[in-house]
């Protein structure tokens, strides 16, 4: 089978505390999966998860404490710099689109790095050119973009700019790290769709982290739930949301609100302890809040086990 | 019919800034006429910048410059009386707060004082609205109430940075209803919050309500939450009420173009097909567009629209809409 990334055993563990009560957190542990060409790859969970964590280890921003991170099998191709070669094809969007931008910096700059950085275009004709043609793909023009300050735009916009601020390099995966949390509801929907037509259109491959699972839902083609640092539940879309197998998942999914009104919460539900006693919790992190939970999964850290394609992380599900 | 407890009269409240010497205007408020009744829940929802918050400061009488109240009324219609709020002194107003009206603001971070335990935080709240109350008492009243609200006695000796995010909502949320206000107003409850978490504050929520039977007017931008709690829902736009009806009518029969547009957005499960967000960007409250100031945006747009803002046509006794497209014939 054909990867574009894969992610093997990935492991970050982060130290807390002072040198005498020194606590342990594993953000990451042990996460593998992979994304295919042109396919939108869900990285779904509650704050707090370790979900950005992962997403900073394949960016190069973090360095893990074990594992490995494997971008087209591994070849360096014929670039020297491997760092180059990587940002090529792998290029990222973050979550707050007024963060990115200095707000003193023209937008048009950032551009004009991008393509000095990687040699893009030979001489400005060509650069501007290029930068009007991914500006179009998103749905802007370069008119209504050029010399302007990040305060001009709206939220939409802005984060609209960073994705064809990426799409520069003709990248293969787009890393997209919550790029709608900070955006207006109305104009949600508008960024999403966008991710939808680059897949479509032109094969990009899109790593989306969020914990937004409607909109998880509606775009991508696979998804992997996060847990405290694991990954409970990883399939195709349809499975995992429709028919989801790991308590957690169900929970999520129930507690997700409807936008209609005859589809209330009915039941009740308890909320979590602290997240740094369920990262420290042997066994299975979900077994405090689980109403399944035996004396095995408070003490046994449950194996992945695939159901067809769908993987679970679940001691009560082997049965 | 349950009776109104809070009504406002043409609201008109802007923000005057003096930038350089030459007046802007951002009309965040703009002429808003709504009835809020007894024991029910009324959710106001709309994209970022519509003014939501600003009704909100409106409502509870906590206009500051260089926030103005340039016309219209609010009216609190509570024992047996309709108050005038704008003709109320510092001290009345003061009084009515936390009895009668009580505010959650957004960010549950900073509502929070830092460096006092939730419990002084507590005594604080009781002993200027309470008079003669011993540290005891008090701390005796806030133990109760946290209790019968179903969360953990044990908060009350922290501090605010030891909670999380959820936990801290939840306390403002306990802190506003402590002296059984007859209206609770909640500003972004469920924002910046974990979706299980999430359904664990409009647990409260509706807890709350349900054990006081007041009313509890909650500005959210998520038409989910709305949804799930809201008795009616009044959609704003660029200031102005759009359109309001009971949360059933809003979700299965949207009449403005703005409210279809931010329903039939919304994601759903088990349904795939393309959705389509509002197209364009919201205006600018400084510079409205003239007339209807959706329709720059609207894909119905008649030549009226461009000229006239429409009024408000009552199709039912609870569902009401301004649009041109929805005319009396």
């Amino acid at each position: 089978m054909e990867t574009l990334l894969q992610v093997n055993h990935l492991t970050k563990v982060f130290s807390l505390g002072s040198i005498f009560s020194r606590v342990r957190i594993r953000a990451v542990d042990n996460v593998s999966f992979y994304v295919k060409p042109a396919e939108i790859f869900a990285l779904a969970g509650e704050s707090g998860c370790g979900k950005t964590t992962t997403a900073r280890m394949i960016l190069g921003f973090e360095e893990p404490t074990s594992g490995a991170i494997v971008h087209r099998g591994g070849q360096g191709g014929e670039s020297e710099n491997k760092k180059v070669w990587f940002t090529e094809g792998v290029q990222a969007i973050f979550q707050d689109p007024f963060g990115t931008f200095n707000p003193l910096r023209i937008v048009d700059r950032y551009f004009f790095e991008t393509i000095g950085n990687f040699g893009l275009a030979a001489n400005g004709k060509e650069a501007v050119k290029l930068i009007e043609e991914k500006l179009n793909a998103v749905g802007l023009s370069y008119d209504e973009f050029s010399g302007k300050y990040p305060s001009e735009f709206s939220g939409g916009q802005l984060q609209r700019i960073s994705i064809a601020r990426a799409l520069l390099t003709d990248p293969t995966l787009l890393i997209a790290d919550e790029p709608v949390s900070m955006v207006d509801a109305s104009l949600r929907m508008s960024i999403v769709n966008l991710f939808k037509k680059l897949k479509e259109e032109s094969g990009l491959s899109v790593l989306y982290i969020t914990h937004d699972l409607a909109t998880a839902y509606y775009v991508s083609d696979r998804i992997a739930i996060m847990f405290r640092g694991n990954i409970v539940e990883m399939g195709p879309v349809e499975r995992v949301l429709m028919d989801p197998q790991h308590p957690y998942t169900r929970l999520l999914r129930e507690s997700i609100p409807e936008a209609d009104p005859k589809k209330r919460w009915g039941s009740r539900i308890t909320l979590s302890d602290t997240e740094h006693e369920e990262y420290l919790r042997a066994g299975c992190k979900f077994a405090g809040r689980c109403s399944d939970a035996t004396e095995m999964c408070k003490t046994e850290s449950p194996q992945d086990v695939y159901f067809d394609d769908v993987l679970v992380k679940c001691h009560q599900c082997h049965l | 019919m349950n009776e109104t407890v809070l009504r406002t009269e043409g609201l008109k409240a802007f923000y005057v800034l003096d930038v350089f010497g030459t007046q802007k205007v951002v009309k965040a408020v703009n002429e808003v006429n709504i009835e809020i009744r007894e024991n029910e829940v009324y959710g106001i929802a709309g994209e970022s910048g519509c003014g939501k918050t600003t009704l909100l400061k409106a409502l509870v009488a906590a206009i500051e410059p260089p926030l103005r109240l340039i016309g219209g009324k609010v009216y609190y219609c509570g024992y047996g009386k309709e108050i005038d709020v704008s003709s109320l002194s510092a001290e009345e107003k003061r009084r009515l707060r936390w009895e009668y009206i009580s505010y959650v603001p957004q960010g549950s971070m900073s509502v929070l004082n830092p460096v006092m335990k939730v419990k002084e935080t507590y005594r604080d709240f009781i002993e200027s609205h309470v008079s003669g109350k011993t540290r005891e008492e008090a701390y005796e009243i806030a133990g109760r109430q946290i209790v019968e609200l179903g969360l953990p006695r044990k908060i009350l000796d922290t501090y605010p940075h030891q909670l999380s995010g959820g936990m801290r909502q939840r306390v403002t949320i306990a802190l506003a209803a402590l002296l059984r206000p007859r209206i609770i107003v909640c500003d972004e409850p469920t924002t910046a919050l974990d979706v299980v978490v999430q359904r664990g504050v409009v647990q409260m929520l509706r807890d709350v309500q349900k054990y006081l039977e007041n009313t509890i007017v909650l500005v959210t931008h998520d038409m989910g939450v709305q949804a799930n709690i809201a008795d009616r829902v009044g959609i704003m736009y660029a200031g102005k009420m759009v359109e309001e009806a009971t949360t059933e009518r809003i979700f299965g029969r949207p009449l403005h173009p703005y409210t279809q547009y931010l329903i039939n957005s919304l994601p759903r499960f088990g349904d795939k097909t393309t959705r389509e967000s509002v197209p364009g960007s919201p205006p600018s409250l400084i510079d409205l567009p003239s007339g209807c100031p959706f329709h720059p945006r609207c894909p119905y747009v008649l030549d009226i629209c461009t000229k006239q803002m429409p009024g408000f046509v009552r199709l039912e006794p609870n569902h009401r809409v301004a649009c041109w497209l929805v005319g009396e014939g």
